[in-house]
């Protein structure tokens, strides 16, 4: 799937919060077209690894390059250029209240891009066909269900064609059949737009329908790293532990 | 809290001249502020006007001087109680209101997510507030004035056969340029504080559904707190500059 150029590569992350270290020393490339996942238990760093890949969070130390340029050294004009090629999908979709299921979509498009109403119509029917949700267009935030917030946040972070997808726990609060979909809807994705996508997670289900290389992160620091399959048949007992936890935690849904 | 409160301040200061300006959004929020805070505030200037009109009446007769009477309502209306008065309100209902709303989309990670498109958050969501505060609430406090009046007008005929255009004529006649201007001027003052205490609250919020709890309740303490300090260093100010006793 990946056709082998460097897109992202993260050199010797670090980030305390006081005491409390949730990353040391965290490395690891992605190339072009690459699904990878970043996996590990609640509370082990990924959804801060994934903010401080886009400033969200400073890091304490370390760089992260993006398509070549070193993210933390951008001033505020190139990172806001640099983050309108990266879309986000947050944990509870962070969809804005205030705003129509339309008004969401449009919002990055009004804001950054200089495109006429009838393309913006064009890529919000676009993008709602995508995630089957064209009958919501309308609705408010406080009317979805929250399988269908993902999927507008989804969408939402789509309409920009992005080259690049950051999924923060996208599966995480759903049941395991919506999880599933969504999971599936990704991956459709993924293939159809041709993105690279870091995805973090600790459901093994989503990893193991998305992932096409996994990392796992435990007290701030990757222990393993390659294909899901490999991960979960090592005999590392530290992954045979971790693995054997997830799977009775999603009901067997490995088998 | 006040180095957290100057940063944001020198920062909102530092963006309001950098276009895009989102006049759509200011005037959005200035009417939305504007009508959710008018009722209240007309309530309680006239109650305020009929109770200080009913207050001074015996203490002017005491001293044979109920002729003064509009004259001394309307120069405490206009150069204190009204915009005092009307900011305290404002804030306990604008600033918890925006130290809610922003507080809701720090927590939930909107402001993040719009952070993440390219956009400013701090431009569109506290840029607009703080701007729409500072010009709104002048205008609410000359209407706030104006109901005063008519709430002291009506205590007055209670108890003096006194025609409105009377009243109105001696209030005119008693309230000087020196009196008015300084009154509503310093209420760009008091709308920057709510606005600015608001956002500061709202946007650096934490700690989930707490945090918003937090973040409104304090929004409103630190606001009200703030407009009676700046009120008293102002008040010096005008009387420095603007002398009234002749």
């Amino acid at each position: 799937m990946a056709n082998g150029e460097v897109m992202i590569e993260i050199k010797d992350l670090h980030k305390s919060f006081n005491s409390n270290v949730v990353l040391d020393g965290v490395s690891f490339n992605v190339t072009e077209a690459e699904n990878m996942v970043v996996f590990g238990r609640s509370g082990t760093g990924k959804s801060v690894l994934l903010k401080c890949m886009i400033r969200l969070m400073e890091p304490d130390a370390g760089s992260v390059f993006i398509e070549g340029k070193n993210v933390l050294n951008l001033d505020l004009k190139e990172l806001n250029n640099l983050r309108k090629s990266i879309g986000f999908l947050f944990q509870g979709a962070a969809l804005y209240d205030s705003m129509s299921v339309r008004e969401n979509l449009e919002f990055p498009l009004i804001r950054n891009f200089h495109l006429d109403k009838k393309e913006i119509d064009k890529r919000v029917h676009f993008v709602l066909d995508a995630v089957s949700l064209l009958e919501a267009i309308d609705k408010m935030p406080s009317e979805l269900s929250g399988g269908m917030k993902k999927r507008i946040g989804l969408a939402r972070s789509i309409i920009t064609k992005p080259k690049l997808m950051l999924y923060d726990e996208p599966t995480t609060g759903l049941d395991p059949i919506t999880s599933k979909e969504i999971s599936a809807l990704i991956t459709d994705l993924q293939h159809r737009l041709k993105m690279t996508s870091i995805v973090v997670t600790h459901d093994l289900l989503c990893a193991k329908i998305i992932a096409d290389r996994a990392i796992i992160l435990d007290g701030g620091k990757i222990v393993k790293e390659g294909s899901i399959n490999d991960l979960v048949t090592s005999e590392d007992p530290l992954l045979k532990n971790f693995f054997s936890d997830e799977i009775i935690e999603n009901n067997g849904s490995m088998k | 809290m006040i180095g957290g409160l100057t940063t944001f301040s020198i920062r909102f200061l530092k963006e309001v001249f950098i276009p895009p300006y989102e006049v759509d959004q200011i005037r959005k929020h200035m009417i939305e502020l504007g009508m959710k805070t008018l009722p209240i505030v007309g309530v309680t200037g006239f109650i305020i006007g009929l109770v200080i009109a009913m207050q001074l009446s015996p203490v002017l007769k005491r001293f044979g001087a109920e002729a003064f009477l509009p004259g001394s309502v309307g120069i405490s209306i206009v150069r204190e109680l009204g915009p005092v008065i009307c900011a305290l309100i404002f804030a306990g209902r604008v600033s918890s209101g925006i130290g809610a709303e922003l507080g809701s989309m720090r927590v939930t990670e909107q402001i993040d997510a719009m952070e993440v498109s390219g956009v400013n958050p701090f431009r569109y969501l506290v840029v607009t507030r703080i701007f729409a505060t500072t010009f709104i609430l002048p205008i609410l406090t000359v209407y706030v004035i104006f109901i005063s009046l008519i709430g002291a007008y009506i205590a007055v005929v209670l108890v003096q056969n006194m025609t409105w255009a009377y009243y109105i004529d001696r209030v005119i006649f008693a309230v000087e340029f020196g009196d008015a201007i300084p009154g509503v001027s310093k209420t760009f003052v008091f709308g920057f504080i709510v606005g600015l205490v608001g956002s500061f609250k709202g946007y650096t919020a934490e700690n989930g559904t707490e945090g918003v709890g937090k973040a409104s309740t304090s929004a409103v303490v630190v606001s009200s707190l703030l407009i009676l300090i700046f009120d008293m260093v102002l008040v010096k100010l005008t009387l420095w500059i603007w002398p009234t006793v002749k």
